[in-house]
């Protein structure tokens, strides 16, 4: 089985892009340039280039030896983490940034939940001098002080949406209006592997480079250029499609995607998409998504704000339906405790939505023989105040 | 023969008014059609409430999600709707996202449709290739047209294609913007509908989006078949109630 995308947007049955009719120039555009533009020498050179001496790569893949020691097993870190702005999510901001001035666009949107993927998209937009529009949920601007601050200081204007749950989910609809209202000059950066394609292909994409540099970090290290496990959280998926992403049609690799499962798979309050979603659309895409059984979207909970939007990108809807990739699910108390463990025995305080990943060593075996990469996706910075109030710190 | 065709055979300009199920009280619905209709309305959209309704503006949503605070759902409406047909005579279209449908059963919604004597849908978040390829049959065989957009950035290529694949009508969107009242239209709006009108498309098209009164309706229906009016409907409806429709209606035409 082929675990990329096919020539018509989809992974296996999800995907695809379901989208109105007034956003179609704007989707057909990107779909039909996408890949042309990013496969051009100057692109590569440029993006290239600004990963390496603006956001820091290659990120160190660290070998955890006291973690491995505690757990029997061979654990490596890819330090995602210490990237400029603190995640992942630079990868991608950088690409689109480079992507939106080919196709000429002078405006730029974004949805943001945590905010981690608003400061990541601000700060690109401030390197390229371009104007920014940030749309964040009315509660989480509250939530999420800091980062609203940042994004505010990088010169971006924070727009808070105001409509449904007023939190992630119509962030990403208030952009997507933004959008619609402006289809010539307004490119939309779009965080995670989600929306309508080609975007989870090009996020994907663009956050290969993290298995790219695992594979002969690996070598490197190991001897061999694939490990055993790729463990990643979950929320969206872009830091999880990043790992996996080399590795995806290669048997010997085991996929394992962690979800957030908030106060309980059953408590009503979780983001456990993978056990308590149903196939359907969410953002322009087919995808796993958690609804009611009259269909409309239900607000997930996560105690990580990086976790919790109601659906999954297609490309792990379909990892997880052709049991491709294995789903295990931690609730907040475990992965705030694993907060700690990191910190204690490897020196790394984690962002919450990374310390949900680790959580697994606790309830699923590995073999002493066998190497684990994590993705390490961001740092703890941004949730001290949830570590503060959590641990009476 | 479809009610919708039958209605584009008269000889006059459409008058259609979209409002959401449910709002601004649960049991609304019938009270609401029989009011449109006995204001001369020509046709009717039915707004299936969504959680996340990605083409439309704030009036749209905040109705919305009123109608399902209410308690309306796809279940509600198709019995409220279930013998519409002793009453109401003009075209009944249904306007809805995708993912409430799929969930109810697309095949079941096609059939709830007929039997109550639905005529068309109009699905914003389901793409024309899409359509053609999985729903088409599905909606052939139980009489549902469904009608598609199109919008000032549609190239004419695309308007084409629609045209050959369309029945029922055309839904021209005004602008490139998502649902929302305009006090009146511009040049490029004008320049639009006239783009348009010389391409003499086979189906019929009726403007939406911006349209609140009546010399927006005036201007739309000069070079197309008709015009949908939602938001200003809606608002009218919240601020002067159900039974003084009749009165809105009036100053439109």
């Amino acid at each position: 089985m082929n675990y990329n995308v096919n020539e018509k947007g989809y992974y296996g049955d999800f995907g695809g892009a379901f989208i109105p009719e007034m956003l179609y120039p704007n989707v057909a555009e990107l779909r039909n340039n996408y890949l042309e533009i990013t496969r051009r020498a100057d692109f590569k050179k440029e993006f290239e280039n600004l990963l390496k001496v603006y956001v820091g790569r290659p990120t160190p893949l660290y070998f955890a030896s006291r973690l491995s020691k505690k757990y029997k097993t061979k654990i490596y870190l890819k330090r995602e983490d210490l990237c400029h702005t603190g995640a992942h999510k630079v990868n991608n901001t950088i690409g689109q940034i480079l992507l939106a001035k080919r196709l000429g666009k002078n405006r730029i949107i974004a949805e943001t939940g945590a905010g981690q993927h608003g400061v990541a998209t601000a700060t690109v937009c401030a390197l390229m001098g371009i104007e920014c529009i940030v749309y964040m949920g009315e509660l989480d601007i509250h939530r999420q002080a800091p980062n609203v601050a940042r994004m505010k200081m990088l010169g971006a204007e924070v727009r808070s949406a105001k409509s449904g749950s007023k939190t992630l989910k119509d962030a990403t609809n208030e952009a997507i209006r933004d959008w619609i209202n402006n289809p010539i000059d307004t490119h939309y950066i779009i965080g995670s592997v989600v929306g309508p394609h080609p975007y989870p292909d090009m996020v994907a994409r663009f956050q290969s480079v993290i298995s790219e540099e695992t594979k002969w970090q690996l070598e490197e290290q190991e001897g061999r250029d694939y490990p055993n496990h790729v463990i990643a959280c979950v929320g969206g998926g872009s830091n999880a499609a990043g790992l996996y992403y080399h590795y995806l049609n290669d048997e010997r690799v085991n996929i394992i995607a962690i979800e957030a499962a908030g106060k309980g798979i059953d408590s009503g309050q979780s983001a456990a998409t993978s056990a308590l979603g149903k196939e359907g659309i969410i953002h322009g895409s087919k995808t796993l998504l958690m609804q009611s059984s009259d269909g409309q979207i239900t607000e997930p909970y996560s105690i990580s704000a990086g976790l919790d939007y109601p659906g999954v990108g297609p490309m792990h809807a379909h990892l997880f339906r052709s049991k491709r990739a294995e789903f295990i699910s931690i609730p907040d108390q475990e992965a705030m405790d694993w907060g700690l463990t990191l910190s204690q025995t490897e020196g790394i305080i984690p962002a919450i939505e990374t310390a949900h990943a680790f959580a697994v060593l606790d309830v699923r075996k590995f073999g002493p023989e066998e190497i684990i990469v994590f993705n390490c996706s961001g740092r703890g910075d941004k949730d001290l105040s949830t570590y503060i109030d959590y641990f009476k710190l | 023969m479809n009610r919708i065709d039958k209605k584009f055979k008269e000889d006059k300009k459409l008058l259609s008014i979209y409002f959401s199920a449910g709002h601004p009280k649960l049991e609304d619905t019938l009270t609401i059609l029989e009011k449109l209709e006995s204001s001369g309305v020509d046709m009717v959209e039915i707004g299936l409430p969504f959680s996340d309704p990605l083409a439309d503006g704030p009036t749209i949503q905040k109705s919305s999600t009123q109608a399902l605070r209410n308690g309306m759902t796809t279940r509600k409406l198709f019995s409220q709707l279930e013998n519409v047909r002793e009453k109401i005579k003009i075209p009944l279209v249904i306007m809805g996202y995708l993912n409430p449908m799929m969930q109810y059963g697309i095949e079941k919604f096609c059939q709830n449709c007929q039997k109550i004597g639905i005529d068309g849908l109009i699905i914003p978040d389901l793409p024309v290739d899409v359509y053609h390829e999985s729903y088409k049959s599905l909606f052939q065989k139980y009489g549902l047209y469904n009608m598609f957009l199109i919008t000032p950035q549609t190239p004419e290529t695309r308007i084409n294609y629609i045209d050959k694949v369309s029945n029922g009508f055309i839904y021209m969107v005004s602008s490139a913007s998502v649902t929302g009242a305009k006090d009146k239209f511009g040049s490029p709006q004008t320049d639009y509908f006239n783009r348009i009108a010389k391409m003499k498309l086979s189906t019929p098209t009726v403007v939406g989006f911006g349209i609140s009164n009546s010399e927006t309706y005036l201007t739309a229906i000069k070079h197309s078949s008709g015009a949908i009016i939602g938001s200003a409907f809606i608002k009218f409806l919240e601020k002067e109630g159900v039974e003084n429709i009749g009165s809105f209606i009036s100053s439109i035409r």
